[in-house]
């Protein structure tokens, strides 16, 4: 593919696709407003008010996500980013966990299961963290192994099952979350999780030596976690890249027969790919624990799982890709709840958005159509396969 | 075990299986059972004819018949297998006995309200039932339809809006399969269309869905309510005669208008899939698209029809959990209903008839699960919600009779492309 092309494919596409998606966001928005839509009438009033609702909503994501003029205009400039601080930290784990579908996709699996695989990564990464008392920087270590190691094991029985008897790992990791949201209700209740004196489900705070330093201050909640999901998206490059296992994870993803024929064990990169992505996904989880809730809870997936889908979506499958996709749904997500809070538009807003862009990307004729684009050959990574397949 | 087939030798593991279970039933619930009290069964909730008030068995005796009740199952399960049938029957007598016997042990001097169990379990199936078969109507013609929660929502949503705009349910039921349509359209433009892959697609529609019917219910339902979103129910309609049975009718027959269109549905689904040329055609068009091509059969047209009547089913379905029960929406209130239904269709082998018992089978262990916890057991409510997951992944895993998609499941078709 030439650097003309590749760019294309890598800016344009997914640009539009923003421009797209806001756009309907935005017609939403308006025609959802009971007060707008009452200027319908006059045409003038009824394109002024619709824009500047649009206008202002949108002003408030940024304001939320990036910078904000009414903190730095306080105490210090520098104020003004705790919302890009904020932003950084909620991309650290939707980077991990991003990157743990980026990677099955690239060896031709669909890794639907990253919210279980997070669960898991939290709960090992919290029991450590609570229940036992090592001295600093080692304990962090050992929390996040030991919630990469569960989380490694979650993922690995996808891959296994897949290896051994061919069921579906779209299937059985959608049935993975599911246990995994169950199991960690369950867990929260017993006497070893629930923190003593609470009958919500609420597990006790990590130690204080086991937390991941927040390296700009108490102020800014940003950790050392995003260096931690950088060097991991190194990795995946560099594993994709450079290694020998990567070139097999590539080989049997591009072309399982081929690959077959070639001497590779399909059975062996399948198992070992979703290890790997587990444990991915479970860094994610853990770092979550330790960076930022400390305390582990129901909730603590949150729609992680479903977001880290789309951030590999609209990376294109690519570690570089994965993690501005991660920083860009970051910065909307953590914008939604400033849009919720300056200017009452409900934040589901952002998912709405969030789908419609990832909608565009999966469907490039579509946006080529609109703009007349020329039609070339079919990405590969994201075509489509069977259940059998 | 060398000359068997590879059929016949999952077959023979599942009946080891059931032996296995057997036994251990045999010893939990009677031999190491130190359960003393009876239990109660009751068996009316209304008023239908009286066959039987309730049945009173001390907890061993109880667990000791159907555990005999299990064995028969087991006995049918080798006459099957020597006749060179599916193991059908066999499990569904195994699989009663079996959980008749863990109830005799666990609801130890408490009282069980057999029928109201039944009653409560269709309900929670229905909503799994419509999605099911939408499910199965994308999939036997090769379309993988993971939008059944968005099909679901999106027409629980808007049933639930028009019911409360022209305050009518037959209105709220009018426009709901409309709106699963519409997220079928969607589906069907991009998965056959543009060959997106359909998994993708499908999972994206949801988040679509999710999100949209969220904002809107944020920006307007919760703030017009009186206007927007409190739109009236149906009630039941008591079937005379038929729901008077003991036991059966008042589960059966004394329901909303919607469950009544899902028999329908469902035995149309059922005859037309097997029976009918539409059903052979659509079957073709999932196993073997090429073929079905060359004898003149317009393959992409015809998943576009069935995945567009797939959204109408799942439409009804949806409208289940609006005006079929509560009457307004709720934020995300399918609650992942959509998947479970796409579960049921798997481990009912992508079979009409498979798809329903799988359905009733999650409904029923979801409903026992809220049962055992206000009677208070000591199995923790959580394991016994991962049933219907646990199931599908040993019903795809092949543990217990391996299942399979139709073999075009999910493969766009074009001319050329193979």
């Amino acid at each position: 593919m030439s650097l003309i092309q590749k760019t294309k494919k890598n800016i344009v596409i997914p640009f539009f696709a923003f421009i797209f998606a806001f756009f309907i966001g935005g017609l939403v928005i308006v025609f959802s407003d009971p007060e707008v839509m009452s200027n319908l009438k006059s045409p003038g009033k009824f394109l002024t008010s619709a824009l500047s609702k649009i206008g202002n909503s949108y002003l408030a994501v940024f304001q939320g996500s990036i910078f904000d003029i009414n903190l730095a205009r306080g105490e210090s400039f520098f104020k003004g980013f705790y919302p890009l601080s904020e932003t950084i930290v909620t991309a650290t784990p939707l980077i991990l966990t991003g990157l743990a579908v980026t990677l099955a996709f690239r060896s031709g699996l669909f890794n639907i299961g990253a919210q279980g695989q997070f669960i898991f990564g939290a709960i090992g990464a919290s029991y450590v963290g609570f229940q036992f008392d090592l001295p600093p920087v080692i304990h962090p270590i050992a929390a996040i192994v030991a919630g990469v190691f569960l989380a490694g094991i979650y993922g690995g029985i996808v891959g296994l099952l897949k290896a051994k008897t061919g069921a579906h790992e779209v299937i059985v990791t959608i049935m993975l979350n599911y246990i995994a949201g169950f199991f960690i209700l369950w867990i929260l209740k017993t006497s070893v999780f629930l923190r003593p004196g609470r009958i919500d489900p609420l597990a006790p705070e990590v130690n204080p030596n086991s937390r991941l330093s927040q390296f700009l201050g108490e102020d800014l909640r940003i950790h050392v976690g995003i260096f931690v999901a950088l060097a991991a998206a190194l990795f995946v490059w560099w594993l994709l890249k450079k290694s020998t296992l990567g070139f097999k994870f590539r080989a049997v993803g591009a072309n399982a027969n081929a690959a077959k024929s070639a001497g590779i064990s399909i059975a062996f990169v399948t198992t070992s790919t979703m290890v790997l992505c587990g444990g991915l996904a479970g860094l994610g989880g853990a770092i979550h624990v330790l960076g930022t809730e400390y305390a582990l809870t129901n909730n603590i997936g949150g729609s992680l799982g479903f977001d880290a889908i789309t951030v590999a979506l609209l990376g294109g499958a690519a570690p570089l890709g994965t993690v501005i996709a991660a920083l860009l749904f970051a910065a909307l997500r953590t914008g939604g709840i400033t849009l919720q809070s300056n200017t009452g538009t409900p934040a589901e807003i952002i998912q709405v958005i969030q789908a419609l862009i990832v909608l565009f990307i999966a469907a490039p004729t579509l946006i080529k159509g609109i703009l007349r684009l020329k039609q070339d050959s079919p990405d590969k990574t994201l075509t489509a396969k069977g259940w059998n397949g | 075990m060398s000359n068997l087939t590879a059929q016949q030798r999952r077959q023979v593991r599942g009946l080891i299986t059931m032996g296995v279970i057997t036994l251990f039933a045999f010893y939990a619930f009677y031999f190491n059972s130190d359960k003393t009290e009876p239990i109660t069964f009751g068996f009316i909730v209304g008023n239908e004819w009286v066959l039987l008030k309730e049945w009173v068995v001390a907890s061993k005796t109880g667990a000791s018949i159907f555990i005999i009740c299990s064995i028969f199952g087991l006995l049918i399960g080798y006459l099957e297998f020597k006749a060179k049938r599916t193991l059908t029957f066999s499990s569904l007598i195994f699989g009663f006995g079996f959980i008749m016997s863990f109830l005799c042990w666990a609801a130890s001097g408490k009282f069980i309200p057999f029928t109201g169990l039944l009653q409560g379990s269709l309900m929670l199936s229905i909503p799994l039932i419509f999605g099911s078969m939408s499910g199965l109507l994308c999939e036997k013609s090769g379309v993988i339809n993971i939008a059944i929660e968005g099909q679901l929502l999106a027409a629980a949503f808007v049933s639930g809006i028009v019911a409360s705009l022209t305050q009518s349910s037959i209105w709220g039921l009018v426009a709901a399969p409309f709106a699963g349509a519409l997220i079928s359209l969607l589906l069907a433009i991009f998965a056959i269309k543009y060959a997106v892959d359909q998994v993708i697609i499908g999972f994206v529609i949801n988040v679509l869905v999710i999100g949209f019917t969220g904002f809107i219910y944020s920006e307007l339902l919760v703030e017009y309510e009186e206007k927007w979103n409190s739109g009236p129910s149906f009630s039941g309609i008591e079937i005379p005669l038929l729901s008077k049975i003991p036991i059966i009718g008042p589960v059966l027959f004394n329901q909303t208008i919607i469950v009544y269109l899902m028999y329908i549905i469902v035995i149309a689904i059922q005859i037309a899939l097997f029976k009918s040329k539409w059903g052979l055609r659509t079957r073709a068009v999932g196993e073997m698209p090429i073929a079905a091509d060359s004898v003149g059969i317009n393959v992409n047209r015809l998943r576009f029809f069935n995945v567009m009547l797939a959204g109408f089913v799942a439409g009804i379905g949806g409208a289940y959990f609006t005006i079929g029960s509560v009457g307004s929406f709720t934020k995300q209130m399918t609650a992942g209903a959509g998947f479970i239904a796409l579960a049921g269709l798997i481990f009912g082998k992508w079979s009409p008839k498979g798809a329903v018992i799988a359905a009733l089978f999650f409904g029923f262990a979801d409903n026992l699960q809220g049962t055992l916890t206000i009677i208070g057991l000591a199995i923790p409510s959580e394991f016994m919600l991962m049933v219907p997951y646990v199931a599908t992944i040993i019903a795809v895993s092949g543990v217990v009779g391996r299942v399979r998609a139709p073999a075009a499941d999910g493969i766009p078709y074009s001319r050329g492309n193979k």
